[in-house]
This record gives structure tokens, C-alpha cells and sequence, in this order.
């Protein structure tokens, strides 16, 4: 399952449209990633990122385009468990009566039998995944005593145990302290080097320099889309905001 | 009912099992808890209080036109209860009107639809049990078909007992990985229904959103864990029941309103004096002697 054949795109995403009862979310919209590409997805709130995330992991239906996803449709992608989706802090019921262990358990229901009863291996996985997001001492903690950041680590664990091969992560640095945020940056380089891919979404304009090769920039579509170093410029930020001057997102150095 | 009888624990609760249909109640009462306290679990965390409420009431007129054409009371309740909640999301893609509005005006249409046609087909249908309940007065076939629903539910709720977690907890994971989503919402749609058509007989169309949420909220307040919250859930309805159908029977009192009044008791406790939930915090009461 692990081939990776470097010439072929684990995501391709062509002229999706998106919409939700006749009002057009997204529109035209174009990506390709190879293995082992972070590319960060920046735009304003209502730009359509979380579309363009529902519409690949098949959340929400195109209406229009084509998305393929290591070669097949995201049907099939999602029977082989290639994406992993990390919610944003608040996407999720923070006081839901869940421990770590089991929403990291959740990553291998996919892979489970009809009862979702764990083999071996899938409780192998999940200790693996809690150990390599540092939260061992908290197996059975429910999520609701977490600090943000343990909570975000633990569904990051939880997309370490599905294994996927791509990882779109909904605002990974929002509301996170500074051993999280070390701990996710770590993660990336090891994710890139298993050959991972990673879409994420950020409002934060340093983390796209810091992680990034590539930036796709969108306003209900692509404003620009290429590697960071060439695309990510004041003019490009400025038209993906609507006008706002970057000066005003990222202070006048830039 | 002499005074005397209930000096004593014993014949407090000996006496009423010398009776045929106590005993049914009793038996009938605890199953439609169990199951009604299983599906509790996943409502609350779903948020599905008012839609339980909704689907709850509009089962009314499938349970009538049932009744009328001699059809298990089950089959039109289902069909209505899930007709809802499809007009329900239909009003709410095709029009302005925010949905708990939908929700509301949707359940009582299908309420006010069940009253007129009680009063219209005229048959031997009691409009005051199927409101209020009539677990003391239940008939066989009514017996035979509590039981083979609330199987049906709880083999259902068992299967795919991990899936609806995942689905009320994040469903957006559960259609990455797979899982069919769809299928999980109107399995657990459907549950709702059956549990409704089973619990109204205990205590009436009207308080049988009761039985689909108060146990669940009580178990909410004492737990972190899932499973401990189902089988809270699921004691929790049971006891109040068995409470609710001796307190009536010693008292004289309607039993749909004991049972459910039962709950909300053992509700408001968990609420006082839950040990990490609850407004007085047991727990740290007695750290305090210590």
C-alpha cells in the first residue's frame, strides 16, 4: 500500500465547483500535491476552505470538476482510509463523555469489522500514535480535561493511527501553546519525510513561510496557487483579503 | 389501599406483583425504560432533544390510521415519525424560517392531525392513553409488540452502538474513513421512532420525550465515559419506572406522569450533587472532612 510512485499526484483537484442549495461556495478551483508536499490554504473566513476540505474528504458533493485522489475517486479514498482530517478546536463537542484512547481509536474504525472491535494491531497503532503526540499519561483522560493543545494532539494521534497518506488540517496552530506547536512542527517534517502529504488551513501568515513549499491562496477561488516563495507576496495577500493591506496582517516589514 | 400495608418495606413492594397487570406494568414499564434510556445516551449528545419532542408527537396520526386499518400501530408510527423529519429538513432548504420554527410548527401540525382524526374515526381508541399512557392497561398483542420493537432497537443500538458514537461525536471522521453517514443518521432516526411508538405506552405521546432525554442528561452529569453513560442512562429509566408505577399504584396516582416525574427527581439530584457536575460537588464535600 505504501508505494509511492513520486510521479503521480496524491491530490488532484480540477475546476471544482461547490455549492449549497444554489449559493456558490467555490468555484473553479485547482490543486495538485505530490507526496510529501505541505501546502498551506489560506483565505478569509468564508473564502471556502472548509469547502474545499469537505470536498475532498466527499463531505459535500462537487457539482462540477473532478477530484482524484492518489489516482481514484474519493470514494475509494475514503475506503482506504487515504485521508485523515484534523478538526479545528472548535469544530468538535469538547464535553463529549470520550477518552483519548478512544478518539484515537476512532482513526482505526475505518479498518475494523462491522462492531469495530480492536485487533492487536489496531491497539498497537493507537499506543504508537499516543506516544508519538506525547500524551501517554493521558490515555483514559476524557478530551473535556484537555488543554487545547493536548486536545489538538490527540487528533492528530488519531490521524497518525488511521495512517493516511494525506492529512488536512483545519487551523492547526489556533489556540495551542508552544509545546504543541513545537511538538506539530516536529510532526511535519517526520510526516513529510514518510511522504505525507498535508493540505492546511491557517490565518496565520508566519506558519506559511515557516512549514509551507507551496500556498494556495482563495477567495471562493484560487487567487493564486504555487510555491510559497514566489506566490505568497503582499499584492496576492492583498487580493486574496479582499483589499486589506498585508501591512495591516502581518505589520510593515512585509 | 389501607395504610397499614405499606408499614413495611416488604409489602410495599410484594403486594402490587400479587397482580396480574402489575406485573405486566412492572415488566413492560422497565423494558420500554431500557431501551428509551439506551437511545438517551445518543440523543443528548446529539442534540436531538427537540427533535425527539418532534418525531415523538407526530407518530400521533400514524398510530390513529393504524389503529383504523387494523395495521401494527408500529408501521404508522414509524412512517410518520420519519415522513417529519423529512418535511422538516424539506421546509428548511426550500424556505426562510429557521428551524427550530420548522421543527415546532411541523410536530404540532402532525399532533393537531392525530387529535382530529382520534376524533373523527370514532373507533375504540382511547384518546387519553394514547396521550397520558396506560402501562397498567396494555393488552397482549400490544405485550408481543413492545417486545419485538425494543429488541429490534436495542439489537440495532448494540450493531452499531461504536458507529453512532462516532457519528453524534464527529461525523465529518466517520464519512473521511467510510462510514456510511447517511445510513447511521436514519438508523438512528428510526430508532427514535420505534422508541417513541414503545414509550408512549408507558407514559403517553405527550411525556415521551421525557423518557428519550431525561436519563441521558442524568447520566451526562455523572460521567466522562460512554459506556458508563449508557448503562446510567439505562438504570436510571428503569429504577424510575419501577418508582413511578409503585408511587401510582399506592397513591392513586396517573402513572405516565409518576414515571417521568420519577425521572426528573433523580435528574435534579445528579444536578445538586453530582460529584464533579453537579452545583454542591459531593466529592469535594467529603474531601473537605477528610
Amino acid at each position: 500500500m505504501e508505494t509511492i510512485n513520486y510521479q503521480n499526484f496524491r491530490i488532484e483537484a480540477e475546476n471544482i465547483c461547490v455549492d449549497y442549495n444554489g449559493k456558490v461556495a467555490l468555484y473553479d478551483a485547482n490543486l495538485r500535491l505530490k507526496p510529501g508536499q505541505i501546502c498551506g490554504l489560506v483565505g478569509m473566513n468564508g473564502a471556502g476552505k472548509t469547502t474545499f476540505f469537505n470536498a475532498l474528504t466527499g463531505f459535500v458533493n462537487i457539482s462540477k470538476g473532478k477530484i482524484r485522489i492518489n489516482g481514484e475517486s474519493v470514494r475509494s479514498a475514503q475506503k482506504d482510509q487515504t485521508i485523515a482530517y484534523v478538526p479545528q478546536n472548535e469544530g468538535i463537542d469538547s464535553q463529549f463523555p470520550i477518552s483519548v484512547w478512544d478518539v484515537v481509536m476512532m482513526g482505526r474504525y475505518g479498518s475494523m469489522n462491522i462492531f469495530r472491535s480492536p485487533r492487536e494491531s489496531d491497539v498497537q497503532a493507537v499506543k504508537d500514535a499516543i506516544e508519538r503526540v506525547d500524551l501517554t499519561d493521558h490515555l483514559s483522560t476524557p478530551i473535556g480535561n484537555l488543554s487545547g493543545g493536548q486536545r489538538k494532539r490527540t487528533f492528530l494521534a488519531r490521524a497518525i493511527a488511521q495512517r493516511a497518506s494525506i492529512l488536512l488540517l483545519d487551523e492547526p496552530f489556533a489556540g495551542v501553546d508552544i509545546r504543541t506547536e513545537k511538538l506539530i512542527s516536529e510532526l511535519f517534517i517526520q510526516f513529510k519525510n514518510e511522504g505525507k502529504t498535508i493540505l492546511l488551513s491557517t490565518h496565520d501568515m508566519i506558519h506559511v513561510r515557516e512549514f509551507c513549499d507551496l500556498v494556495l491562496l482563495i477567495n471562493k477561488t484560487v487567487v493564486a496557487y504555487g510555491e510559497t516563495s514566489e506566490v505568497f507576496t503582499p499584492e496576492n495577500i492583498t487580493t486574496t483579503f479582499g483589499g486589506i493591506s498585508p501591512d495591516f496582517l502581518f505589520g510593515p516589514e512585509s | 389501599m389501607e395504610l397499614c400495608s405499606f408499614l413495611t418495606l416488604d409489602s410495599f413492594i410484594t403486594d402490587p406483583l400479587t397482580h396480574d397487570f402489575m406485573r405486566k406494568a412492572l415488566l413492560m414499564s422497565s423494558l420500554v425504560a431500557a431501551v428509551c434510556g439506551f437511545l438517551s445516551s445518543y440523543l443528548t449528545l446529539k442534540g436531538w432533544a427537540l427533535m425527539g419532542d418532534a418525531v415523538s408527537h407526530s407518530v400521533m396520526p400514524g398510530v390513529v390510521v393504524a389503529y383504523a386499518l387494523g395495521l401494527p400501530f408500529s408501521l404508522g408510527a414509524f412512517i410518520f415519525g420519519v415522513g417529519s423529519v423529512a418535511l422538516i429538513g424539506f421546509i428548511k432548504q426550500k424556505s426562510r424560517v429557521k428551524e427550530d420554527t420548522v421543527i415546532g410548527l411541523v410536530f404540532t401540525g402532525f399532533f393537531a392531525l392525530g387529535i382530529v382524526l382520534v376524533s373523527k374515526i370514532k373507533s375504540n381508541i382511547d384518546l387519553h392513553s394514547i396521550l397520558f399512557g396506560s402501562p397498567l392497561g396494555i393488552s397482549l398483542s400490544d405485550v408481543k409488540q413492545t417486545i419485538f420493537i425494543s429488541l429490534l432497537v436495542v439489537i440495532l443500538l448494540s450493531i452499531f452502538r461504536k458507529d453512532l458514537m462516532l457519528y453524534c461525536f464527529d461525523p465529518r471522521h466517520a464519512k473521511t474513513v467510510g462510514i456510511n453517514v447517511f445510513f447511521l443518521h436514519y438508523l438512528l432516526l428510526t430508532c427514535l421512532s420505534l422508541a417513541a411508538v414503545v414509550g408512549l405506552q408507558s407514559v403517553g405521546i405527550i411525556l415521551v420525550v421525557a423518557m428519550l432525554i431525561t436519563p441521558g442528561a442524568t447520566a451526562y452529569l455523572l460521567t466522562d465515559k460512554f459506556d458508563n453513560m449508557t448503562v446510567i442512562s439505562v438504570l436510571s429509566a428503569i429504577i424510575s419506572s419501577l418508582i413511578g408505577i409503585y408511587v401510582s399504584f399506592w397513591f392513586d396516582l396517573e402513572t405516565g406522569g409518576s414515571i417521568v416525574l420519577a425521572q426528573t427527581f433523580i435528574f435534579l439530584f445528579a444536578f445538586l450533587f453530582a460529584p464533579r457536575y453537579g452545583i454542591f460537588k459531593l466529592k469535594k464535600l467529603f474531601a473537605g472532612y477528610k
